[in-house]
């Protein structure tokens, strides 16, 4: 047997990679991304399932499998097989990496909380897409709302630079020893995955610092010493009270996990949300590729010399909930587009806010359709008379 | 969208190379200097299924993204993206801004329905017609090349990037060693390649295709397309 390629990486801190290492423009795709991401991660290991539009994503990181830069990867029987082996591997105490979308999240979704209750650090690049019949390939979040209480970490990357950052900075906040939570970065189908753009990224001679798994805050699986993280005999097999107590605590400690979260998510991401003109009357707040079309959206209302203020949500789980109460006080109108039916961001923002009467859940589109920017200026001009 | 800005709607059939040419052409615009995204929309992926690719072109930075729904500029790589509706945009030209300029690949100017006419006369649209394929076969011996000569013919109208720059587009589309590309991709990747001993001799051949459908894109007045049919 042909011993396994490597290639020689330079152990830099976290920090060094993130913020300092001088970046070089690149003309790639959101797919690209993912694999200069995950080039520079460290990652021991990969599993992969094909599925649109995720497919060129995991098949990108086969190839720098085969080039050396991971030490193992292989391609899981199902989307249920992959996220199961994933977990396999981070309770064996390796830093893993895979991919899904749509109904591939959805055939898996037995492993999210699994994977939260069990504090696996797993992060996983979900692309957004139409999950229902008929058919669609094309990009729809409603697979977001869905995974709202899998209390899984969520990230939603508006862009291919986003979705290269947040990938690389998850490693670092999902294996904080106060967090160790496994982290979802979304980013839409297709309108990122498969869009080229300029995105800066750090030269690939250099990679994050190597997992640690003795900095786990839960043990490493091990049947015979206790504490054990899997239980020998599983308290919720008995109807006592010690056992349903102890399942809850466990519980809240996830949900405190990633409170604990926050900390993290300012040092690496710069915050849970980003906003421009937050003071205005109007304001928009979005998530995802819906930032953008928000973006055009706005420059087009200024034409018309309406003012519009944008607060873009980078993390949904944990939820930015009192930036959202303090920016949502001064303003009349609050405007959220999605792109989904449902309209979870819509919901998440109306629970949060003293007067939910100001959030106007429009406009959203689904099935894959596109969000023409002129579908925002309407709403901002209905509220603006 | 902003001034000094230009969106590009590409409509064809699977396998004819629409996402390709989107590609080489936002590769060529980032090259001249400008800011450029480009995506793809197919369904299935399969040859002569319907296939969209966008381009957004600009001065500044470009937030918007996913399909471009008011084109400046639509590009029609097959005539029965027209005459069978084999598109996700019915009608063709749905969108088209005041002005707009539709770029058609067929042999001769297509009969249009008088509403099509119509709706392009109000829109003062200008419509170009190249014959991609041919120009491709007999060049290459192959009409895998038309995309190259929708892109020329692009050119030749807009000027909107320059030929040196889409050479290297190409140079780098076909020239480096290895292109991720999907399955079905990659097997018409060979197929092209296999047309040509060398690659240096893909990308010359490939220029050439351009650079005549520079000189032969010719525009079509509508008016005239509305005389010949009554």
């Amino acid at each position: 047997m042909m011993a396994k390629k490597t290639v020689e990486q330079k152990i830099v801190d976290p920090e060094y990679l993130f913020f300092e290492a001088k970046r070089e423009k690149q003309f790639i795709t959101g797919s690209e991304a993912v694999r200069e991401a995950v080039k520079r991660a460290n990652v021991d290991m990969a599993i992969a399932y094909p599925i649109t539009p995720q497919s060129e994503s995991m098949h990108l990181v086969g190839d720098i499998y085969a080039e050396g830069y991971i030490k193992d990867y292989f391609r899981g029987e199902s989307e249920f097989a992959v996220m199961s082996s994933v977990a396999g591997a981070a309770m064996g105490g390796v830093r893993v990496f895979t991919a899904t979308a749509g109904p591939g999240t959805l055939r898996a979704f037995e492993m999210f909380p699994t994977w939260a209750g069990a504090r696996l650090p797993i992060v996983c690049d979900f692309f957004c897409r139409g999950v229902n019949s008929p058919l669609t390939i094309q990009p729809d979040t409603i697979e977001i709302g869905f995974m709202l209480d899998t209390k899984m970490m969520i990230f939603h990357a508006e862009t291919a630079q986003d979705l290269f950052d947040m990938t690389l900075q998850s490693f670092i906040i999902a294996e904080q020893p106060d967090v160790h939570l496994p982290i979802g970065v979304f980013a839409d189908g297709f309108f990122v995955t498969h869009t080229r753009e300029i995105v800066e990224i750090p030269p690939d001679d250099i990679k994050l610092p190597p997992y640690d798994p003795y900095k786990s805050p839960v043990p490493a699986m091990d049947m015979e010493t206790p504490p054990i993280r899997q239980m020998r005999d599983p308290f919720v097999m008995k109807s006592n009270f010690i056992s349903y107590a102890s399942h809850a605590s466990w519980q809240q400690e996830i949900l405190a996990a990633a409170e604990r979260a926050r900390k993290h998510i300012h040092k690496y991401l710069g915050g849970l949300i980003e906003t421009e003109n937050e003071g205005a009357d109007i304001l928009i707040m979005a998530s995802g590729t819906a930032v953008s079309q928000a973006h055009e959206a706005i420059w087009q209302a200024n034409q018309e010399g309406i003012e519009v203020g944008l607060i873009k949500f980078k993390v949904i789980r944990p939820f930015p909930t009192e930036e959202i109460k303090m920016i949502a006080k001064g303003a009349r109108a609050i405007i959220v587009p999605e792109f989904n039916i449902s309209g979870w961001l819509a919901k998440e923002i109306r629970s949060v806010i003293e007067d939910n009467s100001k959030v106007v859940g429009a406009p959203r589109v689904y099935g894959g359709m596109a969000m023409p920017p002129e579908l925002i200026v309407e709403e901002i001009r209905r509220v603006a008379r | 969208m902003k001034q000094g800005s230009l969106a590009i709607r590409m409509s064809g059939l699977g396998g004819q190379g629409v996402v390709t040419a989107a590609h080489l052409l936002g590769g060529s615009v980032i090259r001249d200097g400008k800011c450029s995204t480009v995506n793809p929309f197919f369904g299935a992926e399969k040859r002569l299924a319907p296939a969209e690719s966008y381009v957004r072109i600009s001065d500044e930075e470009i937030s918007e993204r996913g399909e471009v729904i008011y084109p400046n500029i639509i590009m029609i790589f097959h005539p029965h993206v027209i005459t069978l509706g084999k598109s996700y945009t019915m009608p063709f030209y749905f969108g088209l801004k005041d002005e707009g300029i539709l770029i058609i690949n067929a042999e001769k100017p297509l009969t249009l329905t008088d509403e099509n006419s119509e709706d392009l006369r109000i829109l003062k649209a200008k419509t170009f017609y190249i014959s991609a394929n041919n120009i491709s076969m007999d060049i290459t011996g192959t009409e895998l090349s038309a995309n190259i000569a929708m892109l020329g013919a692009l050119i030749g109208i807009t000027k909107v990037v320059s030929l040196v720059s889409m050479q290297k587009a190409i140079e780098e589309r076909f020239g480096m060693k290895k292109f991720v590309a999907s399955g079905t991709t990659a097997a018409l990747d060979d197929v092209v390649k296999s047309k040509f001993a060398k690659v240096s001799q893909l990308i010359e051949k490939n220029v050439e295709v351009a650079k005549k459908a520079i000189e032969e894109v010719k525009e079509y007045p509508l008016s005239s397309n509305i005389e010949s049919r009554n």
